[in-house]
């Protein structure tokens, strides 16, 4: 009945090579957690399934000697919670890694699934914007390097051109008093899509705010930098005024949808009072770092 | 279609098997292979049912694709029990009643291995937000919990 094949190539250009050649047949397999599940239902037929999970760069995680972070595109979430240093250094990109599906799906899925997949709520989306997390692809042409955000084009949907792969995810370096977090809202206290999330990262210095970015989830057709929101708090001490004034930006930049998770006011409210508990917890952690 | 040949080992066992390129690991366990003791509740990673360990993690074997199986090892729950000997945790399950229709139990036991295996002193919470990808339309979890933590108990005072 089907005529799909199976790739597990162990070299990028291989993978690269296949993966083009298929000219818009064929798909990605990271951790399947999507895509397994979408080829179940119908909505997605490849004629090629090429599985990056043999290629050694694709499921490494290395600190860099600058104390950046490079992290594999199919690293699955429980191979990143266990790495000994990540989690410490990024406790907000690992918190919302995490909060994707329970254990069994955190055996598979991983942060280029979550991002190549372009659900508008994908959770660790937003973290990685607020991290300011760069992504290498590789295609037919060569390598090249994006903005975690200027991935997404819209629901289910990317920039990334024919051919082309996600390779790694790149976090910059910390300097002291840097904290991130990461929050979403869901009706659940597991296992269930985010009404919002919100991402933050932020730098402390004496007290003042001197770097701030936010990510929001689930409020726009795409994860959203929401940069007005970073602004209001650099500068600051982070006080209500502040917090509130990058609350106002993070409303101001809602276009939800309305459905049964949540109606548009609803969206809209939540996005402010998740950017006021977000920003407490990195400043928490700002201050401690 | 050719069908693809893998090579893997299952329980400990080195087996092959033939499957279609989109087959899941859940399709080849329960049909080709005969190991039916992996239920499948949903197909869609939502239930649970059918958790297997690849090469030591928890997955959902209804979103593996068989031939992902290749040079791996697979654990299922009929390598649980040694001969007649139950785990521990299989056989606390039988003393406190922890479960009703038993569809879910194979997935469940599979996962409360492994978090015992990780974590021999779970706290009721850890051991909820452990178990929240396995579902059961029965026992309200109540009692699969109390047996979790009870084997944990015990496993503890044995090991001592
Ligand atoms: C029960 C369950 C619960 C879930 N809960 C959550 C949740 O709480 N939050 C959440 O955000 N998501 C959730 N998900 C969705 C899913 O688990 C995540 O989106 C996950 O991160 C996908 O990663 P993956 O490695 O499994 O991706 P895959 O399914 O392998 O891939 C996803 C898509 O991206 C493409 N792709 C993957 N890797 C690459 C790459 N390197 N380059 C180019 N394209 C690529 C694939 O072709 C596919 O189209 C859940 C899924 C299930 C089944
Ligand atoms: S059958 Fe695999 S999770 Fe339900
Ligand atoms: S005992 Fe019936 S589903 Fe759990």
């Amino acid at each position: 009945m089907t005529d799909i094949r199976y790739l597990a190539p162990r070299t990028l250009d291989e993978a690269v090579g296949a993966f083009a050649a298929a000219r818009g047949a064929a798909r990605i397999l990271a951790g399947g957690t999507d895509l397994l599940v979408q080829m179940r239902a119908g909505a997605v037929r490849p004629g090629l399934i090429v599985d990056i999970k043999r290629i050694a760069e694709m499921t490494s995680i290395e600190e860099t000697a600058d104390g950046g972070f490079r992290i594999g595109a199919a690293v699955s979430g429980a191979v990143l919670g266990e790495h000994p240093r990540f989690g410490q250094v990024w406790p907000g990109v690992l918190e919302a890694v995490n909060l994707i599906g329970s254990t069994q799906v955190q055996g598979r899925a991983s942060p280029g699934g979550n991002l190549c997949n372009a659900s508008p709520a994908g959770d660790s989306v937003p973290a990685m914007i607020a991290a300011d997390a760069v992504v290498t692809v590789q295609g037919p042409d060569g390598r090249r390097q994006m903005p975690v955000a200027a991935v997404p084009a819209g629901p289910g949907r990317t920039n990334l051109a024919p051919g082309e792969i996600l390779v790694s995810f790149t976090l910059p370096p910390r300097p002291r008093g840097a904290g991130d977090a990461y929050l979403r809202m869901i009706p659940r206290t597991e296992m269930d899509i985010a009404v919002v999330g919100c991402g933050v990262n932020l730098t402390l210095r004496d007290g003042t705010c001197t770097a701030a970015r936010v990510g929001l989830g689930a409020v726009a057709p795409t994860v959203l930098l929401v940069g007005e929101a970073g602004k209001a708090l650099v500068g600051s001490r982070l006080d209500a005024a502040a917090i509130e004034a990058a609350a106002a930006a993070c409303r101001a930049a809602c276009r939800p949808i309305d459905d049964k998770r949540g109606t548009i006011a609803y969206r809209t409210r939540i996005a402010g009072v998740l950017l006021k508990r977000t920003v407490g917890i990195a400043a928490d952690r700002a201050g401690r770092a | 279609m050719a069908k693809l040949h893998v090579s893997t080992t299952i329980n400990g066992e080195p087996t092959e098997f033939l499957c279609e390129p989109s087959q899941s690991m859940l399709d080849v366990l329960r049909g080709p292979l005969g190991l039916t003791g992996s239920k499948e509740g949903c197909g869609s990673g939502d239930c649970g049912a059918c958790t297997i360990t690849l090469d030591g993690r928890l997955v959902c074997s209804c979103l593996v694709l068989a031939a992902e199986a290749q040079d791996r090892e697979i654990r299922t729950i009929e390598g649980m029990a040694e001969g007649d000997r139950l785990h521990p945790l299989q056989q606390k399950f039988l003393e406190m009643a922890a479960l009703q229709c038993g569809i879910c139990t194979p997935g469940v036991l599979m996962a409360a291995r492994t978090l015992l295996e990780q974590n021999p002193d779970p706290t009721e919470t850890e051991a909820r937000f452990w178990l929240a990808g396995n579902l059961c339309r029965c026992t309200g979890y109540d009692k699969i919990i109390r047996a979790v933590l009870d084997t944990a108990a015990e496993m503890r005072e044995a090991a001592r």
